[in-house]
């Protein structure tokens, strides 16, 4: 489960160009993260650049 | 918004304009369609071009040019700076959000119709060997129906990845970048800055270009494996704190840069790929308007072609990545080969090699030089660097 501060997004994209199951979706103004597709490899947080996503885990 | 066209351009940067321009003036009806309310608008760029780059297409507006670029500076991991004035061709900061604009305005004049908030939310493929661009217009679903679609819709190429075609990055080649614009500078007005060294930005490297009136665009590049340890923000507000500590920051952007190898084959039937889509990006630079603007002219030109002849299959518009392989992704991949040299040098390494290479006398300092002494360790890419850069 992957977590979006999306008020700090900025839609750049970059986390949909490294995601392997292609489920994220970001749109003109709005990030979706299709959480039943997601595979958990973390890879949209590791592109992030300025730290919008996060996953459970680091919350424990 | 017609039901019909022969080509739908998906994604309004400077690939989308060029393609739905060149396809329009090859006689084809032409839909550009942008995800965003506005054409050139959010800039993510450092909006740094070569002279004969933008020449080579149009003569460049004054309304387009934020800075005149003399020369560069690459300081190294010591501090050291390499100071390299242009000879041959003087290279510009632009103003995207100027250049991308008015780029739809040439399209649109040559007859390709432009929608902005006009987002595609999947194609299918028709018996007839057409296809439905399904997307959403100000809310509403609509249907298009054409021939050809050319996917200019950045890195995360959607329509690449619809169509099948492997778009997906490898995390090796991916740079995490950010960018500021900034006020209240006091810079050389006329030469771009890089910074290089893990202090600055591991795996990438770090750009001040200017645009005027002391303001400039700072961004920086990262390897995405260093991104995870320390993000490309921090990264950035460590060296705005440290080097201007003064400025103020107007815009944020962010992005992806895939400094991977061109797609092989950005092609699939009624399928094109333009610029960033297509990963049409200089491995070493991370730089991709004229990559993006050539190829969006081409696959343009073949679009109109594979409409007068009726095929829009796969093995007619491989003459598209004919033509690109021709101008620049043969180079492409040399210039990646370079990357990978490159990227093995250690901090140490390229200290010492500033040291060296500013005790030449300064009208021996080029940039090809600098390149050349990059990758001594393996001599026999000098040749190919050499004529990477003889532009210079």
């Amino acid at each position: 489960m992957i977590n979006i501060k999306e008020y700090r997004c900025d839609f750049c994209t970059a986390c949909v160009t490294v995601c392997p199951p292609d489920c994220i979706e970001v749109r003109e103004a709005s990030i979706e993260i299709d959480n039943e597709i997601c595979i958990d490899c973390d890879l949209c947080i590791y592109v992030c650049p300025i730290e919008v996503l996060s996953s459970d885990e680091k919350k424990l | 918004m017609k039901k019909n066209y022969d080509i739908v351009v998906v994604g309004g940067g400077p690939g989308g304009s060029m393609a739905a321009l060149h396809a329009s003036k090859g006689g084809a009806s032409v839909c550009l369609l942008e995800k965003t309310r506005d054409i050139g608008y959010p800039v993510r760029c450092g909006e740094a071009m070569g002279e004969h780059a933008i020449k080579q297409f149009f003569p460049p507006k004054s309304t387009w040019i934020a800075a005149d670029i003399k020369r560069s500076r690459i300081v190294a991991p010591n501090g050291v700076a390499i100071d390299i004035p242009f000879k041959k061709e003087q290279a510009y900061v632009l103003n995207r959000r100027v250049f991308d604009y008015d780029l739809s305005l040439m399209a649109s004049k040559e007859g390709a119709s432009v929608f902005t908030k006009s987002y595609v939310k999947s194609i299918q493929k028709n018996h007839d060997s057409s296809y439905d661009v399904h997307l959403d217009f100000l809310g509403e679903h609509k249907v298009i129906t054409t021939k050809i679609i050319i996917g200019a819709d950045g890195i995360e190429s959607r329509v690449g990845r619809w169509a099948g075609i492997k778009t997906q990055v490898n995390m090796r080649d991916m740079e995490s970048c950010i960018q500021y614009s900034v006020g209240n500078i006091e810079i050389d007005a006329n030469r771009i800055d890089m910074y290089v060294g893990d202090n600055w930005a591991p795996g990438g490297y770090l750009w001040v270009f200017p645009k005027g009136d002391g303001t400039a665009n700072i961004g920086l590049g990262i390897g995405a494996k260093y991104n995870k340890k320390k993000s490309a923000k921090k990264y950035l507000d460590e060296f705005i704190d440290k080097k201007y500590p003064n400025a103020t920051i107007h815009t944020t952007m962010c992005g992806g840069v895939p400094c991977s190898k061109p797609m092989s084959k950005p092609i699939s039937n009624n399928i094109m790929l333009v610029g960033d889509a297509a990963h049409f990006i200089n491995p070493i630079t991370g730089g991709g308007i004229a990559a993006a603007m050539k190829s969006g002219m081409f696959a343009g030109q073949v679009a109109s072609e594979s409409i007068i002849a009726k095929d829009y299959s796969e093995l007619f518009l491989n003459k598209y990545i004919n033509l690109c392989k021709k101008d620049f992704t043969n180079r492409h991949e040399k210039i990646y080969k370079v990357k990978e040299t490159i990227q093995k040098l250690t901090d140490e390494e390229m200290s010492q090699m500033a040291i060296k290479i500013n005790k030449l006398p300064t009208h021996k300092i080029t940039l090809s030089r600098v390149f050349a002494t990059a990758i001594m360790k393996k001599p026999s890419l000098i040749i190919d660097v050499m004529k990477m850069f003889a532009g210079f």
